[in-house]
C-alpha cells in the first residue's frame, strides 16, 4: 500500500548533539533516518514501529526507520525526519527564484519495506 | 585529567545564534579538551564536549597530505582559473574571516553567499520590501509580557532563548517572569517547546499566509468568515482572541523560524508576519525577530551587507555587487550547473543540501575549511583543516538580535584559523590576479587593488 504525505525535516535534540561528534558517525547516521509517523497511519499503511518505509519522489528515495507518534502529536498524512543527508535525497534543486529549496512540505510517497 | 587545568569565565558558545556569554570553561589545557561547561545547554555542552583536536592533517589535496603554502597555491589556482567560482557558508566562522572571504569573490569576479539563503534568506528579501521592527533581547528580556513563536521550536533549536530572554526569565518590567508573559506557540505539530506555551495553535501544513493574513484583517477591524477554520485548521474564536490579545498587550515579540521560510510561500509568509507586527504597532509595541540558528550568521549577514550592499547571494561578474536571489544563491548556482569552482567555509553542503546541488559538487573541484572531517570535506579538492571559533580562537560575532560579542578563546589549536587561511588565499589570489590582468587590470580595478594595502 502506497500513499501520498506531506515530509516535513527539521532540528531534534539528539540530531543537534550527534553533529557535534561528527557526522560520519552512527549516532548521527542513525537519528538522520528515524521518520516519526502518526500511528493511525502506521496502522493503515501496515506498519509497526521500527519498521523499514521506503520515501520516494521525483527527486529520490531512501529508506528510513518510523517511530509511531500519538495523533494528537502529528496530524495525519503528515511525517517528521531530523533533517540531514537522507532527506537532502528527496529535496529538488528548484528554488522559485528565491533560493530556498522547498525544504519543509515536500510530497512524498511512503510505503512498507519487507524485509 | 591532568592538573593543568584553566578556567574561562564568560565565554561565549558558538553554537546556535543566542551565543550565550556566561559559560564557565573548564578546560584541560595538557588533553585538549573542555571537561565542563556550566550554564551550557544539552547542545552547547554537546558542541563544548565533541571539540578535541582532531587526528588529520592541516591541509590536504585530494586526501593526501600537503604542507600548508602548497594548499593555499593550489586553493587560489582554482579560485583564479574558474569563470564562475562561487564562495560559500560562512555561519560558523568570525566576521573577521567572512570578510576576507568577500574580499576574495571581490578579487576572483566571484559569488559569494552564506547559508543564510537556506535559513532566513527569504526573511532578508522581506526585510528589503516590508523594513523590521527589531529590539534586542535584552528588551524582550525585561519588557516582553507577550512572545509568540511561529513555525520554529526553540527548545531543541535554541534551548535558552526560553530561559535567558523570552520564557521564565524575570526582567525590570517582568518581575514574575512567566507568570508576567503570555506565551503563544504556533506550529504544524506538537514539538518540544509546546509545554512552554499558553496558547497551542496548530495551523495546517503549508497555510501560515492565509492565516497571517487573515489576523491581519482582524488586526485592521475586518470581519473573517468563519470558514477560515477549514482553509487554516484554527478557529476564527481562537484567531479572534488571539489578536484582542496582542492589541492588549504592552510589549509583543514574535520570533519565526524555518516553518515560514522553508515551505511553500517562503519570503511571502515572512513578509506577512512582519507586516503583522507593523500593523500592531498601531496599538501597542510590536517587535518581529527571525531565530537565527547558526552562531555567526548574523555576522554573516552584517558583514557581506556592509561591504557590497546585500546580505547574501552576491555576485561581482561585472567588477561591482549584484544581488539575486535564485540566480546567485548556492543551490541554485550549484543545481543549475552555473559555478565550476566552490570554496565552503564552515559548513557542510553535501550533507544537506538537495541532491542535484550535491552532485554537481562531485564535478567541479572543492575547497574545504572545516575543523571536523565532514561529508563536504571528504569529496573536497583542497581540504583545509581550521580551528574551531570561540574554543581556539577569538574574533567576533554578531548574536541574532544584531549584537557583536568578542570571543574568548579556551585553548590553542595545532590547526590555522580560518581568518588565516583566507587572509594566506587572499594574498596569493591577488597576486595571481594582477599578474593575470596587469596593474591596469581588464576592467581597471585591478589598479585600484595594486594600490590598496592588504
Amino acid at each position: 500500500m502506497t500513499e501520498t504525505m506531506i515530509l516535513i525535516p527539521g532540528r531534534t535534540s539528539e540530531q543537534g548533539t550527534a553533529l557535534n561528534k561528527g557526522k560520519l558517525k552512527a549516532e548521527y547516521q542513525h537519528e538522520t533516518s528515524m521518520l516519526d509517523i502518526n500511528t493511525e497511519d502506521m496502522e493503515r499503511l501496515g506498519l509497526q514501529e521500527g519498521d523499514r518505509a521506503r520515501l520516494s519522489n521525483e527527486t529520490g528515495e531512501i529508506i528510513v526507520t518510523c517511530r509511531g507518534r500519538k495523533p494528537e502529536d502529528l496530524p495525519h498524512g503528515v511525517l517528521f525526519i531530523p533533517y540531514g543527508p537522507p532527506s537532502s535525497q528527496l529535496m529538488a534543486g528548484e528554488t522559485a527564484g528565491s533560493g530556498m529549496p522547498l525544504s519543509k512540505h515536500m510530497e512524498v510517497k511512503i510505503e512498507k519495506v519487507d524485509v | 585529567m591532568s592538573e593543568n587545568i584553566r578556567t574561562v569565565k564568560n565565554a561565549t558558545c558558538t553554537f546556535c545564534g543566542c551565543l550565550c556569554d556566561d559559560m564557565e570553561l573548564t578546560v584541560d589545557l595538557d588533553e585538549h579538551r573542555i571537561t565542563k561547561a556550566k550554564n551550557a545547554c544539552v547542545l552547547g555542552r554537546a558542541w563544548y564536549a565533541e571539540h578535541v583536536i582532531e587526528d588529520r592533517p592541516a591541509a590536504m589535496i585530494d586526501g593526501k597530505e600537503v604542507d600548508f603554502d602548497e594548499a593555499v597555491e593550489e586553493a587560489a589556482q582554482v579560485l583564479v582559473n574558474a569563470k564562475f567560482p562561487i564562495i560559500y557558508g560562512l555561519s560558523d566562522t568570525t566576521s573577521e574571516a567572512q570578510r576576507e572571504a568577500v574580499a576574495i569573490a571581490d578579487y576572483i569576479h566571484g559569488t559569494i553567499d552564506t547559508t543564510t539563503s537556506v535559513c532566513h534568506g527569504p526573511t532578508g528579501m522581506a526585510f528589503q520590501g516590508v523594513g523590521e521592527s527589531t529590539m534586542s533581547l535584552g528588551e524582550v528580556k525585561n519588557r516582553a509580557d507577550m512572545v509568540i513563536f511561529w513555525g520554529g521550536n526553540p527548545a531543541v533549536s535554541h534551548p535558552r532563548l526560553f530561559t535567558r530572554y523570552a520564557v521564565t526569565t524575570k526582567g525590570m518590567f517582568i518581575p514574575n517572569g512567566k507568570k508576567d508573559r503570555t506565551i503563544v506557540l504556533v506550529d504544524v505539530r506538537k514539538t518540544a517547546s509546546d509545554p512552554v506555551a499558553n496558547i497551542q495553535i496548530k495551523v495546517k501544513p503549508g497555510k501560515d499566509f492565509e492565516l497571517l493574513w487573515a489576523l491581519r484583517a482582524l488586526v485592521k477591524g475586518k470581519s473573517i468568515d468563519p470558514s477560515i477554520e477549514k482553509i487554516t485548521g484554527v478557529s476564527l474564536a481562537t484567531l479572534e482572541d488571539l489578536v484582542d490579545r496582542m492589541k492588549k498587550c504592552n510589549y509583543g515579540v514574535i520570533f519565526f523560524g524555518m516553518g515560514l521560510t522553508m515551505t511553500r510561500g517562503r519570503h511571502f509568509n515572512s513578509g506577512a508576519l512582519m507586516a503583522l507586527g507593523t500593523d500592531l504597532n498601531e496599538f501597542t509595541h510590536f517587535v518581529v525577530k527571525p531565530a537565527r540558528g547558526h552562531g555567526n550568521v548574523t555576522g554573516a549577514d552584517n558583514v557581506v551587507s556592509w561591504q557590497t550592499g546585500y546580505p547574501f547571494g552576491v555576485n561581482f561578474n561585472l567588477g561591482y555587487p549584484r544581488f539575486n536571489p535564485g540566480e546567485f544563491t548556492t543551490v541554485d548556482t550549484l543545481s543549475n550547473r552555473d559555478a565550476d569552482a566552490a570554496m565552503f567555509i564552515a559548513s557542510d553542503p553535501a550533507s544537506n543540501f538537495p541532491k542535484p546541488a550535491i552532485e554537481h559538487m562531485k564535478r567541479i573541484p572543492v575547497i574545504s575549511l572545516d575543523p571536523k572531517q565532514t561529508i563536504t570535506s571528504s569529496l573536497a579538492h583542497v581540504a583545509f583543516t581550521t580551528a574551531t571559533y570561540g574554543i581556539n580562537t577569538t574574533g567576533t560575532v554578531y548574536r541574532m538580535d544584531d549584537v557583536p560579542i568578542t570571543l574568548r578563546k579556551a585553548y590553542d589549536s595545532p590547526f590555522p584559523s580560518d581568518e588565516e587561511i583566507l587572509t594566506a588565499i587572499k594574498k596569493r589570489v591577488r597576486e595571481l590576479m594582477l599578474s593575470k590582468y596587469g596593474t591596469s587590470g581588464v576592467r581597471g580595478e585591478a589598479k585600484v587593488a595594486s594600490l590598496t594595502p592588504l
